[in-house]
């Protein structure tokens, strides 16, 4: 056993000069291959991230949602159905929504508005999301002008600006009133967006939703995996459009390896035949050439997870924000909260490292399978 | 140590190829232990095959080798390597040392897949290096060392198994005659230390040496005399 730990210990040492050898190809490929670890490992870290945050969001979401369609969209819901809802077995609270989209125009963003369940302030008041605070340059106590659909502009006081950990889900947020809300957009008192559910029991969630289309057949119930779902999707789709520009990157790093790996250079040919004569056997070869693949896999690998770990948990991956987080104007400055899924950096570690080393093997083995005897000729 | 020992040896190049080349041609020869037997001849006249034949570099198209009882020509790949390993150690023409790493690393190289101590070896080679009057030039990258002390390099490596066996092709071929001759008194020292060395070589500085017991003289493939 000492023995075969000298055997590593030496074969390693050699291995390690070796690669100092040929500095400027190993550290090219080094950063080349550390730069695609980063930039792969960002996708994977920010879009977890990001729907673990949506998950735990949704997490006090209302098991169930109902809207009303018509012709085909989505409309206003009538008050009358929440006493319809109200009846069904399992239901434990109904309550009609008020939220929307407000177009700022002065500086050209989208804003969310809606009427939270217990607004602590009077008519006229607003809390604003810290993306709006930054873009309208509104702070505590200053007040803020909405137009109304009719064309009025209504002034706002600004009684608070949401903090920053909820900021993925807030920074666009302006938080009204009822009455305000329904003067802002002429929303009649008998309807409401939409209407949340809670239920008591999860698994009686199917059954509730089917009771709803029964009871109300314009009305669609949308339940909290659904949303998820959604969520997931997009982020998905997101993360899916990264990763395609990323295949050129991909592409790239398999030429480079390719050609590294396939093209042994005469001198490490002469190498492996001067070696084989010293009395190495091609297993002692394969070995060196498994250190030598798997020192600069995994140390790419390492600084490439490290720096994705960074750019994404304390930069707030800084480099994918318009791509992924999606929002026109207002981005929100955050950071997620640190989450490793260590199935997807095994996936990373698999498709990066094992075959870096495969490939630097295979012709190595071409090699050493070579008579030493050649080595006498040259 | 046991005898070398070579059989109806033939090695053929591309066998079956209108290029086929004979290089050694039903050689039948014993290499003594513990004596310097020098292999003379012209360019071509398979000196070089028979040393890597009898040095386990090569397998015959046919015949036999034996090292004592053992038949080497008939071991696996494997064995053979082991053997290589254990018992000879090579000295070659173009000296062969791995460029980029220092002379010491060159020097350690053999032992490394024994897996000895590494303190061990390093203080061996050092002390090899010494030996043969280079060890200031331990740290030294092997390009960077002379002709006459990448030869010693070369021999220091060549011992650093502890062979019975050493064996050098034309180790002359790139030295003048100072270093030629000072290249034959470690040959000298090594028959003291009870080695066996078979050289290959085509230099009178070498095959006239008073430290060669014996010359054996091929051509076209074939011996044509031996000397004692």
């Amino acid at each position: 056993m000492h023995s075969w730990i000298e055997k590593q210990r030496n074969i390693i040492d050699f291995t390690l000069s070796s690669l100092s050898r040929r500095k400027g190809k190993n550290i090219a490929l080094l950063l080349v291959y550390t730069l695609l670890v980063f930039l792969l490992a960002s996708v994977m870290f920010f879009t977890h991230a990001l729907k673990r945050e949506a998950a735990l969001t949704l997490r006090d979401a209302p098991e169930i949602v109902v809207q009303r369609i018509s012709e085909g969209r989505y409309e206003p819901i009538p008050r009358k159905y929440i006493a319809v809802l109200n009846k069904i077995k399992g239901v434990t609270s109904v309550r009609g929504r008020l939220w929307g989209y407000y177009y700022d125009s002065v500086v050209g963003a989208n804003y969310t508005i809606m009427v939270p369940e217990n607004f602590p302030y009077k008519s006229g008041d607003i809390t604003i999301g810290s993306g709006v605070s930054r873009v309208r340059l509104a702070v505590k106590d200053d007040m803020i002008p909405l137009r109304a659909y009719d064309g009025i502009s209504i002034i706002f006081h600004v009684r608070d600006v949401f903090s920053s950990e909820s900021e993925l889900v807030a920074s666009d947020l302006l938080l009204v009133s009822e009455p305000d809300y329904r003067r802002l957009f002429g929303t009649s008192k008998d309807l409401f967006t939409d209407i949340t559910l809670k239920v008591r029991n999860a698994k009686e969630i199917p059954t509730i939703a089917e009771k709803i289309v029964l009871l109300l057949p314009d009305a669609r119930p949308i339940t909290k995996r659904e949303i998820l779902r959604t969520y997931e999707s997009i982020f998905d789709w997101r993360s899916g459009i990264i990763v395609a520009i990323l295949t050129g990157a991909v592409l790239a790093f398999i030429i480079v390896s390719w050609d590294k790996a396939s093209g042994l250079s005469a001198d490490e040919k002469k190498e492996i035949g001067i070696l084989k004569a010293v009395g190495w056997e091609t297993s002692d070869i394969l070995l060196m050439k498994f250190w030598e693949g798997a020192v600069i896999s995994l140390s790419s690998f390492l600084a490439g997870v490290l720096l994705a770990y960074v750019h994404v948990f304390f930069t707030s991956a800084i480099l994918f924000e318009p791509v992924l987080k999606g929002w026109s104007v207002l981005y929100p400055e955050f950071r997620l909260v640190p989450f490793i899924d260590p199935y997807q950096v095994s996936t990373l570690f698999f498709l990066t490292v094992v075959p870096y080393t495969v490939a630097t093997i295979i012709p190595s083995w071409h090699a050493a399978t070579i008579d030493p005897d050649s080595v006498m000729r040259s | 140590m046991m005898m070398l020992e070579l059989k109806n040896i033939r090695k053929v190049f591309n066998q079956g190829k209108s290029y086929e080349l004979v290089a050694v041609d039903e050689v039948t020869v014993s290499l003594e232990a513990k004596k310097i037997t020098v292999l003379k001849g012209p360019s071509g006249s398979g000196k070089t095959t028979l040393l890597s034949l009898a040095g386990c570099m090569a397998r015959p198209t046919s015949g036999r080798i034996f090292l004592g009882d053992r038949e080497l020509s008939s071991l696996p790949e494997r064995f053979l390597t082991e053997i290589r390993r254990t018992h000879f150690g090579f000295i070659f023409q173009q000296f062969n040392l791995v460029k980029g790493i220092s002379t010491l690393e060159n020097v350690m190289l053999p032992a490394y897949p024994l897996g000895g101590p590494h303190s061990a070896l390093k203080k061996h080679a050092h002390e090899l290096l010494e030996l043969f009057g280079i060890g200031g030039r331990a740290s030294s990258k092997a390009e960077w060392l002379s002709g006459g002390e990448a030869q010693r390099t070369a021999t220091a490596r060549a011992l650093i198994n502890d062979p019975p066996v050493i064996i050098a092709d034309e180790p002359t071929a790139h030295l003048d005659t100072k270093l030629s001759r000072e290249f034959m008194d470690i040959v000298g020292r090594l028959k003291e230390q009870q080695k066996t060395v078979i050289i290959a070589s085509h230099d009178p500085l070498v095959y006239e040496a008073a430290v060669i017991d014996r010359v054996i003289t091929m051509r076209d493939g074939k011996i044509e005399g031996l000397d004692v």
